[in-house]
């Protein structure tokens, strides 16, 4: 076997197992993908029931409660930014991130200062590489979180904007979230919200009949602001992971398909390489035997 | 007349359908809501939800905090997680 044709065929050997490795990857992406949906799905309920609940409270009621006042002179802003822990997706780590870099310049815009509250290991190892401070970090759940996961950083959330951001350092005025929304399988899209203070939307018209009806709270208004919030809060980051989640898994489902098919085309266009390079071996083992004889044959003819 | 009812969880929707009664504890105190009750928000201590469905078996629940909002039938009953 020649030299050429057999680094064509050891080239089309790793080809080949790579390709092995990123069908793999694929398809178990695809089964996460349908999980990871029913995920949402799942907890939906939970959240509408709790948004139609804070939206009645916060519009029916006249108490002021910090979770719902935005603050007259606003000095930080917190940013939670919810990425992959493995790569092997794409650009979707790199999408939440990059939304994440144009809010704070947004937010910086206003004349405030920004701190990161970071999900997934790949958003942390982009902000340790640049050096830059990080209020706060969690990983190792972003393929399947839950809601105690949730639940840690929402608390974390919770007690910065509860601190007085005008004293204390650590304190916030307002929480944004940058997650990736899943449409479909074929999109996601990386997006920006504030979740504190809550836009509660408060118009001149009339409510929509049989929709906020006037509550009777138990025990007060003011209790049930309190203990309601912190848990609507905890509901929004979660869903706004199981969402992430499901777009991590179908952006990795993609970005594995599309590896499958460039090492299918690769190793397509290597054995035609290594096709011709075993012809062009023959044609020249025909043509060196062909010259041979014909160099004996003149050779004895000469000599008689 | 019946109560729509649903009582769910973060992670799942634990049970729904048509009911009679709902009984649930709240700070103030044991609550019992039938069919044309007031709207009313209120917050769970941790202890039982009991719903009688219309027809006639009674499920229990155990529930750590969470609300009950009632409102033109309408009962939901949201909580961290059920027991």
């Amino acid at each position: 076997m020649g030299a050429q044709l057999r680094v064509y065929r050891r080239r089309m050997r790793s080809v080949k197992a790579t390709k092995k490795i990123t069908k793999a990857m694929e398809l178990i992406s695809a089964s996460r993908i349908v999980k990871a949906q029913q995920r949402v799905a799942a907890s939906t309920p939970y959240a509408n029931e709790l948004t139609r609940a804070v939206s009645a409270v916060a519009t029916y009621s006249s108490t002021n409660h910090p979770l719902t006042t935005p603050s007259e002179n606003p000095k930080r802003a917190a940013i939670l930014i919810i990425s992959a822990d493995r790569g092997m997706a794409g650009a979707y780590s790199n999408n939440a991130v990059k939304e994440g870099e144009q809010l704070a310049a947004l937010i910086r815009g206003r004349g405030l200062e920004t701190t990161s509250y970071l999900v997934g290991r790949k958003a942390v190892n982009y902000y340790k590489f640049r050096k830059r401070p990080i209020a706060g970090s969690w990983s190792g759940f972003s393929d399947s979180p839950t809601y105690e996961n949730a639940k840690e950083v929402a608390d974390a959330l919770i007690v910065a904007f509860l601190a007085d951001a005008q004293t204390d350092v650590n304190g916030v005025d307002e929480i944004h979230i940058v997650f990736t929304e899943f449409q479909s399988m074929l999109t996601q899209n990386a997006m920006a919200k504030r979740m504190l203070p809550l836009e509660v939307i408060e118009s001149d018209a009339p409510a929509p009949a049989g929709l906020l009806p006037m509550y009777e709270f138990e025990p007060s208004a003011e209790t049930v602001l309190n203990s309601l919030l912190p848990r609507y809060i905890e509901a929004r980051v979660f869903n706004a992971m199981l969402q992430s989640a499901a777009s991590e898994h179908a952006a990795r489902r993609r970005a594995m398909k599309s590896a499958t098919d460039n090492a299918e085309d690769l190793i397509k266009s290597l054995t035609r390489l290594a096709n011709a390079a075993r012809q062009a071996e023959i044609t020249q083992e025909i043509s060196e035997i062909v010259g041979g004889a014909d160099a004996l044959a003149s050779a004895s003819a000469g000599s008689e | 007349m019946t109560l729509n009812v649903e009582l769910v969880s973060p992670v799942q929707r634990v049970w729904s359908g048509e009911a009679e009664m709902v009984s649930a504890r709240t700070i103030d105190g044991d609550l019992g809501i039938l069919s044309g009750h007031a709207p009313l928000f209120g917050v769970l201590v941790d202890g039982q939800v009991k719903i009688k469905a219309v027809d006639g078996t009674t499920t229990e629940f155990v529930v750590n905090g969470g609300f009950l909002s009632v409102s033109k039938d309408r009962v939901s009953i949201l909580t961290e997680s059920v027991g």
